[in-house]
């Protein structure tokens, strides 16, 4: 019916899953982190089963990376599929360790390409590895089921909303963790979520979908700038870019970092000139000028045309633009009051000039490292004794000598 | 205790050899038996279930009458016996295992069934995902995992083995030393008003129920927090 073409993920599936009908067709490229996203039960996890193997529609086609798992003569069942598979729901074995969890999977000759000793140090799993998965905190067990994964040697990691069963402090705890597995491992990612705040952080393409269908497909930036999908005209707009790293200004501790049309100077720790960095720049964090100003604070002030205007309520309007002399350069959006808007003169195609009041840069390659006190409430939902467990496990954590900031995004304001 | 013959000894060992392969035989059959009405969607698994549970209901005269009739030198069993020499499994301790087990059956599927099914399809699929073929998750997720349904089926198989009588009556045909259990000697003192060692008997066989239920509980119970 299909070839498969090498260097993609291409997913067709339609027919129904239990009377959910579904008819999802997209092609991401087999490299990176491609996001899912869609609001609960719009079938996104059909999808991640059906990559997997767990379901099984008739008229379906999925092939990673130029092999097909399945077409219409094809079907190969899950065992035979080399994906890790990480969901929601907790899903360690209970009559395993962490240590025999880890390596369920792993196949027996030893030299692999994911190694073990690797593995605990990036997803820091060291000091869990004798215990029984009964005696983890949420955010424990999500990190073994990943771990377990990445041991099974897949070419394909699929994540299905492996934080949604968390609460947001667990999520924050097991977030960086995340991040870094597409900057440490060389293999493509599917991740599947509801949240937009986490798919920003780390995702380079998004999938959109709704009742069963893709709505949108293509790179993340593309799809937030884009004045015909929802994403730009939502209260949270905001963009996310890689800009490489061009400087740093000693004197001031600023960083600097180069976009298509633009020169941005973050207060930031040093970084490897070269080194590409996620930006976050929230719509409501920037401003527009129809003349340069002449003094003021703010130091990220450039030449932007105004490529659309998207009403937001009755009161506010985000507007698109393009950096760059002519609106040649990189997307970001802008939000201001329909007051400003009108007494600005404000149109498509004005040139204007954007303040960007607010950078945050997220997952540097290098997450920041910093020890937490052991008197730190951790997040926990499944403790069932509370204070004697907590008090072994922060001591645990101190022993490990390191544990991730619970804000690994580091926000600047520059003003 | 004199009137306690050697013949007694010789029975109880009988009894427990009984139970034992029975035992054993219950779970080699009923594990993979109970896994398919558990996962299979066919319309076939009530039928099989209907013909597996009707012993529960049955007297196990009627059930040991089937059997005589199927295994008796006429029978059907019998037959397919002679064919090595053997003329017939009736009143043979062979005879006695394919009864208590046929007797018991319900016993023990029931327990293990109903653990895979409270299971569901999620362990496995986690196993398919991390590359483990059908039969390896069965062995390494699906039986640790039912672990108290095989051992609550387990003790449910012996202990009605060590307690079955019917069909020891009428398969086994009560031979001393060949057929005859604890439940038939039992039965013999009562006929025989021996009141003082059909007591003793009776008491004997309720500290040994008492005692096999209580190790394995413990044994269960110390195991899990072991696993924990």
């Amino acid at each position: 019916m299909r070839t498969a073409t090498p260097g993609r993920i291409e997913i067709a599936l339609s027919g129904s899953i239990a009377s959910f009908p579904l008819d999802t067709r997209f092609s991401v490229p087999a490299k990176g982190v491609a996001a899912i996203f869609g609001p609960p039960g719009c079938g996104k996890t059909a999808v991640a089963r059906c990559i997997a193997g767990l379901e099984r529609l008739p008229a379906g086609f999925c092939a990673i990376d130029g092999e097909v798992w399945q077409d219409k003569t094809t079907f190969r069942p899950p065992h035979l599929r080399p994906i890790g598979y990480v969901s929601q729901e907790a899903s360690l074995f209970p009559h395993l360790s962490v240590r025999r969890n880890l390596l369920y999977g792993a196949p027996k000759p030893k030299p692999t390409p994911i190694a073990f000793d690797e593995v605990l140090e990036l997803l820091d799993l060291a000091p869990l590895l004798d215990r029984s998965p009964s005696h983890l905190s949420g955010g424990e067990r999500q990190r073994v089921a990943m771990g377990r994964a990445l041991l099974s040697q897949p070419r394909l990691l699929v994540m299905d909303e492996p934080l949604g069963a968390l609460d947001s402090c667990a999520k924050r705890e097991i977030l960086p963790f995340v991040e870094r597995l597409p900057e440490k491992l060389a293999l493509p990612m599917i991740y599947i979520g509801h949240d937009m705040a986490e798919i920003e952080r780390f995702a380079d393409h998004l999938v959109m979908m709704e009742r069963g269908m893709v709505t949108a497909a293509g790179p993340l930036h593309v799809l937030q700038t884009d004045p015909a999908l929802p994403l730009a005209a939502s209260r949270e707009a905001a963009i996310s870019l890689d800009a490489v790293v061009s400087g740093y200004d000693g004197r001031y501790g600023l960083l600097i970092l180069r976009l298509k049309g633009a020169r941005l100077l973050v207060p930031a720790p040093p970084l490897a000139p070269g080194v590409h960095q996620r930006l976050r720049i929230a719509a409501y964090d920037v401003s527009v000028a129809r003349e340069a100003p002449r003094a003021g604070s703010i130091l990220n002030v450039f030449p932007a045309r105004i490529r659309a205007c998207l009403p937001l309520g009755a009161a506010e309007i985000t507007l698109v633009l393009a950096l760059g002399t002519g609106g040649s350069g990189t997307e970001i959006l802008a939000r201001i009051t329909r007051f400003s808007f009108d007494s600005l003169g404000l149109k498509d195609g004005v040139d204007v000039f954007a303040q960007l009041k607010h950078v945050s840069l997220l997952s540097a390659s290098e997450p920041p490292l910093q020890t937490i006190p052991a008197s730190t409430p951790t997040a926990d939902p499944g403790d069932r004794q509370a204070t004697p467990r907590r008090e072994t496990r922060s001591s645990a954590r101190e022993a490990s000598g390191i544990f991730l900031s619970l804000h690994s995004c580091r926000a600047t304001h520059v003003t | 205790m004199d009137s306690f013959s050697p013949e007694i000894w010789q029975s109880l060992g009988l009894t427990i050899e009984l139970a034992s392969v029975t035992t054993v035989i219950l779970l080699i059959v009923g594990t993979p038996l109970a896994w398919w009405l558990a996962r299979s969607k066919s319309l076939w698994t009530e039928a099989v279930a209907t013909m597996i549970a009707l012993p529960l209901v049955l007297p196990p005269t009627v059930l040991s009458f089937y059997l005589l009739v199927l295994l008796g030198p006429n029978g059907p069993v019998g037959l397919l016996a002679s064919l090595w020499g053997g003329r017939t499994l009736a009143f043979t301790f062979a005879g006695l295992v394919v009864g208590s087990v046929l007797s018991a059956l319900p016993l023990v599927v029931q327990p293990i069934r109903n653990t895979f099914a409270a299971m569901g399809d999620r362990p496995l699929e986690i196993a398919a995902t991390l590359r483990a073929s059908p039969l390896y998750a069965f062995f390494t997720v699906a039986l640790p995992l039912a672990r108290p349904g095989l051992l609550t089926a387990a003790v449910l198989g012996f202990a009605h083995t060590i307690g079955t009588f019917g069909v020891v009556l009428m398969i086994g045909g009560n031979i001393p030393g060949r057929t005859k259990v604890l439940s038939a000697f039992l039965f013999d003192f009562v006929q025989e008003s021996r009141w003082r060692e059909a007591s003793w008997l009776a008491g004997a066989m309720l500290m040994f129920a008492v005692a096999v239920v209580l190790a394995l509980t413990l044994i269960d119970k110390y195991s899990r927090r072991r696993s924990t």
